[in-house]
């Protein structure tokens, strides 16, 4: 364990009976930190989630948390909150009573309350909602509550699951804005889950992809968007291109072509946008094309199997079932320690 | 031609056995005869007004009024805490515990009451009010259960762990947040309880002993003896009360989203 983390999971497995769900799982996290943990469904984000917060037994390993190995403590005395995704407000209680609800367990009341809890309100932008029952407000406002009432309590870290995914468009990204500048403000260190790349990406001071219950790769946002780990990370992150290596050999299926690539590369990605249309050495028929904009996107059929490009839409569409040229550069390319 | 009268019809029958009696009862019961007869003869109100002299109506209407609140409150306090964990947790005698709770709704409560009377009360010496207190409990349980299960199944778990989290423990959980949202529930397994209990009269028909009977059966005994539209009026009074609980409750709490 490093001196500077704040949060440690070590060698962490979780399991529902028989079934294991988290397998050695080993993070460390800093005070302050914003932390995204990112991965497709049923990765064990919530798992992990839930382990972290007490709400679920530990299999095996430790949870350290500001010193203390919170592994056995109980979910209430552990100083950790949790935003739940149907965030699980207390519908008889009023949006005041709701945030109010940890404090006064804890013996507060009073003017001490009232200003505590009116301060929490305010920082989520809710001051004239108070008095209303929760059941009454939009979802954005709900989750605001929630937020709210976990931070009111000043846990030693805050957890968020899939904060923004039950808000349309607008809202999450205004959500978005408004949770960097509580988390900046606060200090608070948090955890997020997202099954969104670009959410992970915007918010996260280190983003922490998972996949099938374990770690795949932890890296800053720019880490993980331009040099994935693995075909899996490139795949999550938008490389649409991802091809094996063998003996400095790109492979695909039967066909095998000569490339530089650094030595201890198992694959190559590439983003649709680094592979140039109507140059290189390569022949392809286009399968379809569709219009994004100030883009124009391509399938193409090729001896490596499709292959996906996108080009400035100002130049000429090219017909379906036309032949075009491309290029698969090296350079463009970001190397993977694991195809997979 | 035929199914469009058939419809109808049917449905005429249906209220008409469905009501006909209620409506032949209050009429009876507003008679100025001196038996119970239909089509009443003339009106008077002097058969509702004799309900409240007879002595025997008194006692027993305050026996029923002791098993339906007390019994019901009895089958609460075990029912609640029951259909808690049986929500919650994965126990492995729920099943068990489900059907043994569905049992009295099976195995007809004549039964019920003999067996009380032959191996409970008479060989050891438990009062008939105890029995009675017992047996209604038991009779009031699986309606309990299931009202309070109906209304914990539509409360997600995850509110309790929020409180957890916020320093609850379980049990302060369970009674911050738990109880205030199914209180709709319990209400209405209170008022089901309570006109279950009022109205039985299989369970109890064994078990009367001196001074201490059920007003159901209280009734049955009366009308052995004399045949006076009282017995019309009574049953009308308790007929209104029901309705009229069953009706504010529906007003007030949606009773029938529970049962
Ligand atoms: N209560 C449970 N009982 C048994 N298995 C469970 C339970 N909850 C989750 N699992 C399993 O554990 C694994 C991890 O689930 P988890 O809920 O942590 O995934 P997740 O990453 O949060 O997914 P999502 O993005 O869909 O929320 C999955 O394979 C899931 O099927
Ligand atoms: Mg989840």
């Amino acid at each position: 364990m490093s001196d500077t983390s704040f949060l440690s999971l070590e060698n962490l497995t979780l399991a529902y009976g028989k079934t294991v769900a988290v397998e050695g799982l080993n993070l460390e996290i800093t005070r302050g930190e914003l932390i995204a943990l990112l991965g497709p469904s049923g990765c064990g984000k919530t798992t992990t989630m839930r382990a972290i917060a007490g709400l679920m037994a530990v299999k095996s390993g430790r949870i350290v948390l500001d010193g203390r190995d919170i592994t056995r403590t109980p979910a209430n005395r552990r100083e950790v909150g949790l935003v739940f995704q149907s965030y699980a407000l207390f519908p008889h209680l009023t949006v005041f009573e709701n945030v109010a609800f940890g404090l006064r367990l804890k013996g507060m009341g009073g003017a001490a309350l009232e200003e505590k809890v009116m301060g929490a309100i305010a920082s989520v932008g809710l001051t004239p909602f108070a008095r209303r029952k929760t059941p009454d407000l939009s979802g954005g406002q709900q989750q605001r509550v929630a937020l709210a009432r976990s931070m009111v309590m000043e846990p030693k870290v805050l957890m968020l699951d899939e904060p923004l995914s039950n808000l349309d468009a607008r809202l999450r990204l205004e959500m978005r804005t408004e949770l960097q500048r509580v988390q900046k403000q606060s200090g608070l260190t948090m955890i997020f889950v997202t099954h969104d790349q670009v959410e992970a990406l915007a918010l996260a001071d280190r983003i922490v992809v998972m996949r099938d219950g374990a770690i795949e790769q932890i890296g800053t946002p720019e880490e993980i968007y331009n040099r994935p780990a693995s075909g899996f990370v490139a795949d999550f992150v938008g490389f649409e291109n991802i091809f094996a290596l063998r003996d400095g050999h790109l492979v695909a299926g039967e066909t095998e072509i000569a490339l530089e690539a650094p030595p201890e590369a198992a694959g190559l990605a590439w983003r649709p946008a680094a592979v140039p249309l109507g140059q290189g050495p390569f022949a392809g028929t286009v399968r379809s094309v569709s219009f994004a904009g100030n883009r124009r996107e391509y399938l193409l059929d090729t001896a490596l199997g499709p292959i996906k490009t996108e080009v400035d839409a100002a130049l000429p569409a090219q017909g379906l079932g036309s032949s075009v040229s491309f290029d698969l550069p090296a350079a463009a390319a970001a190397p993977l320690r694991r195809f997979g | 031609m035929m199914q469009r009268l058939l419809a109808p019809l049917t449905l005429g029958l249906v209220l008409l056995f469905l009501i006909g009696p209620f409506v032949i009862i209050v009429a009876a019961s507003f008679s100025a005869g001196d038996t119970m007869a239909f089509p009443p003869q003339g009106f008077s109100l002097k058969w509702i007004a004799k309900v409240f002299t007879v002595e025997s109506f008194r006692q027993s209407f305050g026996t029923s009024m002791f098993l339906a609140i007390g019994g019901t409150i009895a089958a609460l306090i075990l029912g609640i805490p029951a259909a808690y964990a049986m929500s919650r947790y994965r126990l492995p005698g729920a099943e068990t515990v489900r059907m043994m709770v569905s049992l009295p709704i099976i195995v007809p409560g004549i039964i019920v009451g003999l067996a009380l009377l032959r191996y409970f009360v008479i060989p050891l010496g438990v009062s008939i009010t105890a029995a009675l207190f017992v047996a209604h409990t038991a009779l009031i349980l699986p309606y309990a259960v299931r009202v309070v299960s109906a209304s914990l199944a539509n409360l997600r778990s995850d509110m309790e762990e929020a409180a957890v989290l916020l320093g609850a423990s379980r049990g302060g959980a369970f009674f911050r947040v738990v109880l205030p949202n199914i209180r709709g529930g319990i209400l209405s397994a209170f008022i089901l309880g309570f006109v279950t209990s009022f109205n039985q009269v299989p369970v109890s028909l064994f078990l009367s002993g001196p001074g201490v009977r059920t007003l159901p059966i209280d009734m049955l005994g009366y009308m052995e003896i004399v045949f006076d539209p009282s017995v019309a009026a009574l049953s009308s009074l308790l007929a209104f009360l029901s309705i009229g609980i069953v009706f504010a409750a529906e007003r007030f709490l949606g009773f029938s989203r529970y049962v």
